[in-house]
């Protein structure tokens, strides 16, 4: 069962479970995310209003995506902004890579862009000579240490202060080693500046892109998002196709959503809202401007009328905050670029579930992650719905590998379990001779996992049925 | 607390036991029972009754989760309100049985059971407005909510207003109150290593509180963290709020 799995998640879970350093890193940050999310937003009928209308508003734009994309295109072309299509990854990292060569242009400053990982941009140019260079703070930390983010939003959360300044001062020449703050932040901006000053492109994500007005709209808070757009000459922006919404009307409410559940904040310290390359009498900004679609199996996402839901994430990272799995395993163990709850259902999507199905199993159903999705996603049902794929019970399934989990053994035992309990007769039978059992139940299989931390369920002598019906309890 | 009306006039309740409270925990179910009698209210059993179908469902067996569904439906056709000591059997069969049947014909009759759906709790509190008189000697408690009760059912309030109303239980709330315990169905098995870590860190919270009594709501919840606590031979006791009501009540 899910040997073709291309990552090893038990080990990885194991490895972050025994982890303290790790399980205590996140417990911190996640307490303090959950609690700024929770101050920002003081008034539930509110906040119940705010969700409703960012649904409303994203439901609206998928389901006129193909227009508002036509739209976005010739809008953002009528302003100057060169439009690419990306199929795949593949054509999306060449499209990047034939504009930098053409620039002649080493290396590209990167704004955070959670698509540019689903691209595994950073390594495609590390193959063809050419630098990827992360100016994000957290990004520029995890890049000195060759590690992928382990958080849509805050990609360094898995290390504490000291970490940070542990690879400070190793990968960083002549970096004498402190734990202070602000002169961390201090040296890290010494060293982009340089990066900034000589890159001739650079690279961000898209929070939105409005097809009424064309215009590209950014959030940050370092300000390294505006550089990256502004100061070299050449700017690309990479967006995944779910991204554009109709008007620029809808923009406010889904902004306040954003910053609210991704980090606390009433706006981000910068909004940057780009509708065009420089213009003639302008004195600063790029003189060229790329826009990146990536489609990469989002389409037919989007042909399920359930599963079309996943694209309605606004990339808040909200809902990792809340799991109880994510705080205790970190994004790393998911083994993709999307982890937690949002990575549990868009990653067996995009990657098929034979290769990532098994991230579905890793949930409780608690709900808290659908609980707290700025725009509703139902991502227990749509967990529920890729288990449900996985075995492929009726019809041909939907997503990429459907069934790959089919197997006798586990069917046989729902269907027992089916036939149990439609039928009296059979589910009594059980029960007394469990009752009957009592304690002695071998401990293997599943009762061994359950044991290994608890005690086994005590069987009682006599069922409710038998205590009811002994008494002769009325069933009409 | 809003008043709720029961769905039938006569003062009759179907009682849905759940396989857990059938099998493992029937003293939580006969305290149920006998806390809805206390009230007047005459007790319907259907025999026939079984599982509400989440475990399959939960697991991705739809198909099996629907037949043992349909069963209970039909089980318990009668317009009468169908009250279930379980938040998660609860909201199951509340919420994901309209579910299971949209679009076909069974639908109308999935919907009129799911509207005939109550917590335990919900009903005592909001249908029957028990008045509880505490009959038992100071102790201190906790509560842990289970994530259906919470998030599917929002039936916690009920439970807490009921333990609120025992003049002589001091409840201490848990640090993470809302925090999944880690049970989950077969997520427990599935997943063993995380919902071990995720019950630990329960077991921790409860210790921490300082109370004699872990009262619970759930019996899948119930079964998760006792069995962890009894594992960990802590001397703090798992109980169905239901059995705890009742003892306190009827002088036990
Ligand atoms: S699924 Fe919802 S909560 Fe999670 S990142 Fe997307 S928008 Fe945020």
């Amino acid at each position: 069962m899910g040997s073709k799995t291309s990552f090893d998640f038990d080990s990885n879970i194991d490895t972050a479970l025994n982890d303290g350093q790790l399980r205590k890193n996140l417990r911190n940050a996640m307490d303090i995310l959950v609690e700024k999310r929770r101050a920002i937003f003081p008034d539930s009928d509110q906040l119940q209003q705010l969700r409703a209308a960012g649904n409303a508003i994203k439901r609206r734009a998928l389901k006129k995506l193909p227009q508002l994309l036509e739209q976005l295109e010739a809008k953002c072309t009528a302003n100057g902004i060169h439009v690419h299509w990306a199929e795949d990854t593949s054509q999306a990292n060449h499209i990047i890579l034939e504009i930098m060569r053409r620039h002649e242009a080493s290396a590209v400053v990167k704004g955070k862009s959670m698509v540019s990982e689903e691209m595994h941009l950073n390594r495609f140019l590390e193959a063809h000579g050419l630098e990827g260079v992360e100016t994000d703070l957290g990004e520029f930390i995890i890049q000195l240490n060759h590690e992928t983010p382990s958080h849509i939003i805050v990609p360094a959360i898995h290390k504490n202060k000291d970490e940070v300044a542990a690879i400070f001062h190793e990968k960083l020449t002549g970096t004498p080693y402190t734990e202070d703050v602000e002169e961390l932040t201090a040296i890290a901006r010494r060293t982009l500046r340089e990066r900034f000053a000589d890159a001739k492109v650079g690279l961000s994500g898209v929070n939105f892109a409005i097809a009424e007005t064309g215009t590209l709209l950014l959030v940050e808070n370092e300000g390294n998002g505006r550089m990256c757009t502004t100061v070299p000459d050449v700017h690309v922006a990479v967006m995944g196709l779910e991204k554009v919404v109709e008007k620029l009307s809808d923009v406010p409410p889904l902004l306040r959503l954003l910053t609210g559940s991704a980090t606390g904040q009433l706006i981000t310290t910068y909004i940057n809202m780009i509708s065009s390359p420089r213009k003639a009498d302008e004195k600063d900004g790029p003189k060229e401007v790329h826009l990146v679609i990536l489609d990469n199996g989002r389409s037919s996402i989007l042909a399920d009328p359930q599963l079309r839901q996943t694209l309605l994430c606004i990339r808040c990272g909200t809902c990792l905050n809340h799991c109880p799995v994510y705080v205790r395993i970190g994004g790393h163990a998911y083994g993709h670029v999307y982890p937690g709850p949002i990575g549990k259902i868009l990653t067996p999507q995009m990657e098929g579930l034979e290769k990532a199905g098994v991230l579905a199993t890793a949930s409780s159903l608690c709900g808290a992650c659908g609980e707290v999705c700025p725009v509703k996603i139902p991502i227990p049902d749509l967990i529920r719905r890729l288990r449900y794929e996985s075995y492929d019970q009726e019809a041909a399934a939907v997503v990429d590998g459907g069934g790959y989990k089919k197997n006798f053994a586990e069917t046989m035992v729902w269907k027992g379990w089916e036939l149990a309990n439609r039928s009296p007769l059979l589910n009594e039978l059980g029960t007394r001779v469990a009752g009957a059992m009592g304690n002695h139940l071998p401990k293997v299989g599943p009762l061994k996992q359950w044991t290994s931390v608890r005690t086994a369920p005590r069987i009682a002598r006599k069922s409710l049925h038998q205590r009811l019906r002994d008494e002769g309890v009325n069933h009409e | 607390m809003q008043r709720k009306v029961s769905p039938d006039p006569s003062n009759k309740v179907y009682f849905f036991a759940t396989c857990l409270i059938d099998a493992v925990y029937p003293d939580a179910g006969m305290a149920a029972v006998n806390l809805l009698r206390s009230q007047g209210v005459e007790i319907l059993f259907p025999p026939d009754q079984s599982c509400c179908g989440q475990p399959a469902f939960n697991s991705g067996f739809i198909q099996q989760a629907r037949t043992v569904a349909r069963k209970q439906i039909h089980v318990f056709s009668k317009p009468y309100p169908i009250v279930v000591p379980s938040g998660s059997c609860a909201g199951m069969m509340k919420h994901h049985y309209p579910e299971l049947f949209a679009g076909t014909k069974e639908e109308a009759a999935a919907r009129d059971f799911a509207s005939r759906i109550f917590d335990l709790f919900e009903y005592l509190a909001t249908v029957l407005n028990v008045r509880l008189d505490d009959r038992g000697a100071p102790t201190t408690v906790t509560w842990h909510s289970s994530c259906h009760a919470l998030r599917e059912m929002n039936v916690v309030q009920y439970a807490k207003a009921l333990i609120g109303q025992l003049s002589k239980v001091t409840l201490v709330e848990l640090e993470r109150e809302t925090e999944c315990c880690g049970f989950g169905g077969t997520f427990a098995i599935k997943q063993a290593a995380i919902s071990a870590a995720m019950v630990k860190d329960k077991v921790d919270d409860i210790r921490r509180s300082g109370a004699s009594t872990l009262l619970a709501g759930d019996c899948g919840c119930l079964m998760n963290i006792a069995g962890a606590m009894a594992h960990g031979q802590l001397a703090i006791d798992g109980k169905h709020l239901a059995e705890f009501l009742w003892e306190r009540t009827n002088g036990q």
